[in-house]
C-alpha cells in the first residue's frame, strides 16, 4: 500500500521533552521537504540530539507533534523505524565484524531477506566506491571509512529519511568531503537528510540550517539567507553570531 | 630543560603502525599543535609522552625525566584529559571535580581561576551527573579536571572534538591564556583550522608526521598557485572541475570550491570559460592563500583511498 503523498518528510510542532524540570527540547517546530539536506546546528546540550532520538522514535515526547516520513512519532513509533536510518554520535557498528558481515547484520534487524540483503550490499558498496573493503574488519578501518560504512548501514532498508548525528566529526579532512558527496547523492535520490554537525564549514553545504539554542529553534533558513541576512562572509560567523547574540539575553534584535 | 621531547618513537598495534619512528620538541611555553584525523597516531603518542603507553621502541622525556623511569614523578606535573570520556559517570560534574582536585592534594577553590571560563558554562549544572550530560559538556568537565592541579605541561588530546564553534573558541582563548602561566601545551585537533591557533604544528598521518613547521610556514610551503571558485550551485561546479582534464585538486570548502591545476602557469579566465561553456553561470573565481586544511590534503593526496593492509 502506497502513502498518500505528503508534502513534508518531517514536520514537528511543539515538540518538546523535558527530563524532571529541565527542558531539553522546548515546543520546536519545523518541516523538512524530501530529498532536503537538513542542518541541525546548535550549541553543546542545545537538545540536537535529544530532538533526534524523539524523530527517530526511541524517546518518547514530553508534548507537542510529530510526523517522520508519514508515520506519527507517537503512535507508529515501531513502524517509523523501517522508515528511517540512523547513525548515533557514538559509534554504531560492530568492530570485530567485516563490512560486508556489519551490512548482513543491520540488513537481518530491518527483515530483509538474504537475497535482498546480498543485493543492496553489494548495490551500496559498489556505488559509492567501497567493495575493496568488503572483507576488512571494521576495527581495522580508519574513522572515515567506518563512518562511510555506517552510512551504508544505515542505508540498508532504503529509508525515507535517515537522520545523521556528528557523523563526520574526528575525520581526515578529504574523506570527510567524500562523506558529504555520498550525501548529496543520497539527497538526490529523493531521501531527505538530518544531520548535526560542528563543522561550519559542512553547514554551508546543508540546503537549509535550523539552529537550536538552550532547547530552542531560534532559527531556520538557507546558509546564503543567513549570511545575507546578517551580512556575514561564512557560516562560522553567522553561528557565533546567533549563539553569542542569544546568550547576551535575547531581547534585542539585531538593528 | 625541554619540557617535551620524543625521538624515534615506535608504536605497534599488531600489524598497525601507530606510530612511525615520530621524533618532537615542545619549547616551554609553547602552544604546539598535533593536527590529523582520527588514526592519524596523535592519541598513541600523547599518551606515550603522558607515561599511560610503553612505546614499542625510542626515548621520550618531560622536563628532563624518562618518561619509563620516571614515570611518578611525570605524572605529578602533568595535566592529561584524554580523547575518550574517562571521567566518572555516575559522579555529578561537581563531585568529578572535587575528585580530581582531591587526588592532588588540591581544591577547587584554590585553582578556580584558572579553570573558571570554561567551568562557568557547565557550572550551572554541577549537580547533574556527567552521565548525563551531552557530548561537549563532558568535553569541557574533561578539561577542567585536568587542569585542577595547575599542571606545568598539559596534554590535552582532541578538548574540542565535538565541543560547537563558540565554545571552540572560548576553549582556545583559554589555551592561549594559559601560556601566560608558563605553561606548555601539547593539545591534538582535527579540526585544521585550529592549527593557527598553535605556536607550531606537526601535521600528522598514518603514524607519520609530515611537516613540523609554525602555521605561517607551512602555509608558505604550499607549492602550488591555488584558486577559489564559486558559482550558485557547488554541487555542479565540483563535478564540472573534476571532469576537466587539467584539474589537480577540486574540494569544497563551504561554498567556494579550492582548485589546483596540474600546469604551473594558468590563466583563471580559461577555467571562468571552461565552467561556463559547461552550463555553470555567475562563476567567480580568485587567487587565494592556502588554508592549513589545503595543505593537508595535498601532503596527503596519495592516502586518500584506503588500501587494505
Ligand atoms: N537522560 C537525560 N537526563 C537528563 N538530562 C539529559 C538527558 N539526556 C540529555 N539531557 C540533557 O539535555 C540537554 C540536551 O542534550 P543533547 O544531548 O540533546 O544536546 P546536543 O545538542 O546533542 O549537544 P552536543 O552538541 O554536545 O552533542 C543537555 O543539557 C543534557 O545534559
Ligand atoms: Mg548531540
Amino acid at each position: 500500500m502506497s502513502q498518500p503523498e505528503k508534502a513534508y518528510s518531517i514536520s514537528v510542532e511543539n515538540l518538546t521533552k523535558k527530563f524532571d524540570d529541565f527542558v531539553a527540547v522546548d515546543k520546536i517546530t519545523f518541516n523538512v521537504k524530501k530529498g532536503e539536506i537538513f542542518g541541525f546546528l546548535g550549541a553543546n546540550g542545545a537538545g540536537k540530539t535529544t530532538a533526534m532520538r524523539m524523530l527517530i522514535g526511541v524517546l518518547e515526547p514530553t508534548s507537542g507533534k510529530g510526523e517522520v516520513a508519514g508515520f506519527d512519532i507517537f503512535k507508529n513509533s515501531r513502524k517509523l523505524k523501517k522508515h528511517i536510518g540512523y547513525m548515533s554520535q557514538k559509534f554504531s557498528l560492530y568492530d570485530d565484524l567485516t563490512a560486508k558481515e556489519n551490512m548482513r547484520f543491520f540488513g537481518g534487524i530491518y527483515g530483509l531477506t538474504n537475497k535482498e540483503i546480498r543485493n543492496r550490499t553489494k548495490e551500496l558498496l559498489t556505488h559509492f566506491g567501497m567493495e575493496h573493503i568488503e572483507k576488512e574488519r571494521v576495527s581495522s578501518l580508519p574513522l572515515g571509512w567506518k563512518q562511510k560504512l555506517a552510512f551504508c548501514t544505515a542505508l540498508m532498508h532504503k529509508p525515507d529519511v535517515v537522520f545523521l548525528d556528528e557523523p563526520t566529526s574526528g575525520v581526515d579532512p578529504s574523506i570527510r568531503r567524500q562523506f558529504w558527496e555520498m550525501i548529496y547523492e543520497t539527497a538526490e535520490g529523493g531521501v531527505t537528510v538530518l544531520v548535526t554537525t560542528h563543522n561550519m564549514d559542512e553547514a554551508e553545504y546543508c540546503h537549509r540550517i535550523s539552529m537550536m539554542v538552550a532547547g530552542k529553534m531560534i532559527t531556520v533558513d538557507t546558509p546564503q539567507n543567513l549570511k545575507d541576512k546578517y551580512k556575514l562572509e561564512t557560516m562560522g560567523e553567522v553561528f557565533l553570531h546567533l549563539a553569542r547574540g542569544y546568550e547576551k539575553e535575547h531581547a534585542i534584535t539585531a538593528s | 630543560m625541554t619540557p617535551i621531547s620524543a625521538e624515534n618513537i615506535v608504536m605497534n598495534y599488531g600489524k598497525v603502525k601507530a606510530l612511525d619512528a615520530v621524533s618532537l620538541k615542545v619549547e616551554k611555553g609553547e602552544l604546539f599543535g598535533l593536527i590529523g584525523p582520527d588514526g592519524a597516531g596523535k592519541t598513541s603518542l600523547i599518551k606515550i609522552l603522558g607515561t599511560l603507553l610503553l612505546a614499542n621502541s625510542g626515548t621520550a622525556e618531560i622536563e628532563g625525566m624518562d618518561v619509563v623511569k620516571q614515570y611518578q614523578n611525570i605524572r605529578r606535573q602533568i595535566g592529561y584529559m584524554p580523547g575518550k570520556f574517562s571521567l566518572y559517570q555516575d559522579l555529578t560534574v561537581e563531585e568529578n571535580l572535587n575528585f580530581y582536585a582531591s587526588i592532588f592534594g588540591t581544591t577547587l577553590e584554590e585553582n578556580y581561576d584558572l579553570i573558571k571560563d570554561i567551568y562557568k558554562q557547565i557550572e550551572p549544572f554541577k549537580k547533574r551527573r556527567a552521565g548525563k550530560l551531552s557530548g561537549g559538556m563532558k568535553q569541557k568537565l574533561a578539561l577542567s579536571c585536568a587542569l585542577i592541579h595547575k599542571p606545568k605541561v598539559l596534554f590535552l588530546d582532541e578538548p574540542t572534538r565535538g565541543v560547537d564553534p563558540v565554545s571552540r573558541q572560548d576553549l582556545w582563548d583559554m589555551l592561549q591564556s594559559l601560556k601566560k602561566d608558563n605553561i606548555t601545551i601539547l593539545v591534538s585537533t582535527a579540526y585544521m583550522e585550529e592549527a593557527l591557533l598553535c605556536d607550531r604544528i606537526s601535521l600528522m598521518d598514518h603514524g607519520k608526521i609530515l611537516a613540523t613547521n609554525s602555521p605561517d610556514g607551512l602555509i608558505a610551503n604550499f607549492e602550488k598557485p591555488l584558486y577559489a571558485i564559486r558559482s550558485g550551485n557547488s554541487f555542479k561546479v565540483i563535478k564540472k572541475l573534476k571532469d576537466y582534464e587539467h584539474a589537480n585538486s577540486v574540494y569544497p570548502f563551504g561554498d567556494w570550491v579550492h582548485y589546483t591545476d596540474k600546469r604551473d602557469t594558468i590563466d583563471p579566465l580559461e577555467i571562468k570559460s571552461y565552467l561556463e561553456n559547461n552550463d555553470t553561470t555567475n562563476v567567480e573565481i580568485k587567487q587565494i592563500k592556502a588554508s592549513v586544511e589545503d595543505c593537508y590534503m595535498s601532503l596527503t593526496s596519495k592516502n586518500q583511498n584506503y588500501e587494505p593492509a
